[in-house]
């Protein structure tokens, strides 16, 4: 944790960065970015999520399909199947994607997983999510669930994609102050000695499995933000989008490229991952599971040059041209 | 002796069976609360095994673990840190991807919630064992000696009531045990009581008031500095590694 007392410092870089970006649909309201841009912000939410435990906490998930999952379809559930308000809907799909990371935790932590352990373990939840959700009648079966096409502020539906854009950039940001606060509190404290070692962290005091359920239940709930915003956005999922392995893997990629523990890692990482995925598709065109092999590539240059990500590549930068004019 | 003191630590007939081996056997001992307590012995005759068992990381095969009055021997350790236990690893174990503040911080952190309160108290521990001048350098850029005083300044910062020390001043130059040493009367000073396991014969015999001795597992000897080392028991396990005949041979040079 870098050492941000002064709150200026701390807080005012993540309401510069919004304010520019929220100027974006003022300047070009083309709909094709617009629409690239909330899905950036989508993934950028559910790579905030892992980042927490992941990030933070040195506990690498690759399951939070799992969580982003539960968001989607809870939204879309109770207001296809019980006609609740989409307000309530997401707020309760929120709380329901937190208890389901509450409970993956227990299970996990309690029996001690630990490193690749945990990464199966939270792998194999989604994926058994992920079948129960494709067979069952009850979440639409292998068809899916269409949300009703309603466009009304009091439905969560806007005609223009700006509002949505402004929302998720809302949620991103709220949760980058979230962040940014536990970096200076003592719970971020005993999450980064935890990731750090975990015997000495007991030692001096820190209840390991306690830290680690509250980290999961937050990781949990924001990554079900990211669900219940998608399925509000695009008003259809189905297992394979709500569950599959696709936003598990983009939500540990955009920490890791961006950089890991860090409160714009995972926002840069998002947006920079999909920038490049635009690109590659304008040139190579719709080659199916080239953003798969782009994505690996990217892994395998950001392991070997820039352990650090995007934002250690910035630091390192900032260092040398201080060093420079000294 | 700590006889009729205020004994803060009690080991019961602890024991330790890591498969067919018994690392420590039915060992007893005590710290007098405010005191320095020595813990020696040859190498691996159970001395951090019997630390890993006080401090709650090593549950016993059999006895007891009574810290104020009350067997600590089923509580986890972070609660036994709670309860005023603090230990450091013979194996240092830093937070090596974060600074040397935030090392200590996290220790500080234990019964101050406030951010500003534990980094406060991270440099004051900092200064107080000598890192004052390396708070903001990561911990894995630290030296042995930087890192044995790092695991010192982070078990110090949690305010403990007992403070277990295992080998804090191994791999220190001669020049950096005298450094130490007055650190750590002075952190006896403030009421800390410490046991120390140690090999540094000549910082044992200046700093602690009782002394236990372990080998293979089992006490064989305890008594003050002085006593401990001219019985003959001692002597004979260390013999073995030599250790022994050296200390009686410098402490004949020094009489002579
Ligand atoms: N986790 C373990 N599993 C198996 N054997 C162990 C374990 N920990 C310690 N031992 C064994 O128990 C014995 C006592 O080890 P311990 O580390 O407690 O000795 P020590 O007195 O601290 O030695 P040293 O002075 O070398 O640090 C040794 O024979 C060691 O190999
Ligand atoms: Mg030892």
């Amino acid at each position: 944790m870098r050492g941000q007392a002064n709150p200026v410092r701390a807080y005012g870089p993540i309401l510069l960065m919004a304010a520019v970006l929220g100027a974006l649909p003022l300047l070009a309201a083309s709909n094709t970015l617009l629409n690239a841009m909330v899905l950036a912000l989508i993934i950028a939410l559910a790579a905030q999520g892992w980042n927490i435990l992941g990030g933070y906490g040195g506990q690498f998930s690759f399951g939070h399909a799992a969580f982003f999952g539960m968001g989607a379809y809870c939204t879309a559930i109770l207001q296809t199947r019980f006609g609740v308000n989409a307000y309530i809907a997401f707020a309760a799909a929120v709380a329901v994607g937190s208890l389901v990371g509450l409970a993956i935790g227990y299970l996990s932590f309690r029996s001690g997983l630990r490193g690749s352990y945990f990464a199966l373990g939270t792998l194999a939840f989604a994926e058994v999510f992920r079948i129960l959700a494709n067979a069952s009648a009850f979440t639409g079966g292998a068809a899916g669930v269409l949300i009703k096409l309603d466009v009304r502020p009091e439905t969560f539906q806007f005609a223009s994609r700006a509002v949505y854009f402004w929302i998720a950039l809302g949620l991103v940001t709220a949760v980058m102050l979230v962040n940014r606060w536990i970096e200076r509190s003592r719970f971020g404290a005993w999450l980064v000695a935890i990731r750090e070692n975990e015997d000495a962290a007991k030692a001096l005091g820190v209840d390991t499995f306690a830290v680690k359920l509250k980290a999961i239940t937050l990781s949990a709930a924001i990554t079900a933000v990211s669900g219940a915003f998608y399925a509000q956005y695009f008003l259809f999922l189905d297992a394979g989008i709500a569950f599959g392995p696709w936003i598990s893997v983009e939500a540990l990629l955009a920490p890791i490229i961006g950089g890991l523990g860090t409160v714009f890692g995972p926002v840069i990482g998002a947006l920079g991952l999909h920038f490049v995925s635009e690109m590659t598709r304008h040139v190579t065109g719709r080659i199916p599971g080239i953003d798969l092999v782009l994505y690996g590539a990217l892994l395998v240059v950001m392991v070997a040059f820039a352990r650090d990500g995007i934002i250690g590549l910035l630091m390192k930068l900032r260092a040398r041209l201080a060093g420079g004019r000294a | 002796m700590t006889a009729g003191g205020d004994v803060i630590l009690s080991v019961e007939n602890a024991s330790r069976r890591f498969g067919g081996l018994l690392a420590v056997d039915d060992a007893s001992m005590t710290a007098g609360r405010g005191r320095i307590t020595g813990l020696i012995g040859p190498n691996g005759a159970g001395k951090t095994t019997l630390f890993a068992m006080i401090s709650g990381f090593i549950e016993p095969t059999a006895g007891r673990i009574v810290f104020e009055g009350a067997d600590i021997a089923a509580l986890p350790p972070h609660r036994r840190a709670i309860a005023g236990i603090a230990r450091t690893f013979q194996i240092v174990q830093p937070f090596a991807g974060l600074s040397v503040r935030d090392n200590i911080a996290v220790g500080a952190h234990l019964r101050r919630p406030g951010r500003e309160h534990a980094l406060a108290r991270a440099d004051e521990v900092g200064r107080l064992v000598g890192l004052g001048d390396k708070l903001d350098d990561p911990a894995s850029d630290l030296t042995v000696s930087g890192r044995k005083r790092l695991e010192l300044a982070r078990a110090l910062a949690t305010d403990p009531k007992l403070l277990l020390l295992d080998e804090v001043l191994a791999g220190l130059n001669p020049s950096e045990v005298r450094d130490v040493v007055p650190v750590i009367r002075s952190i006896r000073d403030t009421g800390v009581t410490i046991v120390m396991v140690e090999h540094v014969m000549q910082a044992v015999m200046s700093l602690c008031e009782d002394i236990f001795v372990l080998a293979q597992g089992r006490i064989i000897a305890r008594g003050g500095p002085a006593e401990v080392t001219r019985d003959p028991k001692v002597v004979e396990a260390y013999l073995g590694h030599g250790a022994a005949a050296r200390l009686v041979a410098r402490e004949g040079a020094d009489h002579g």
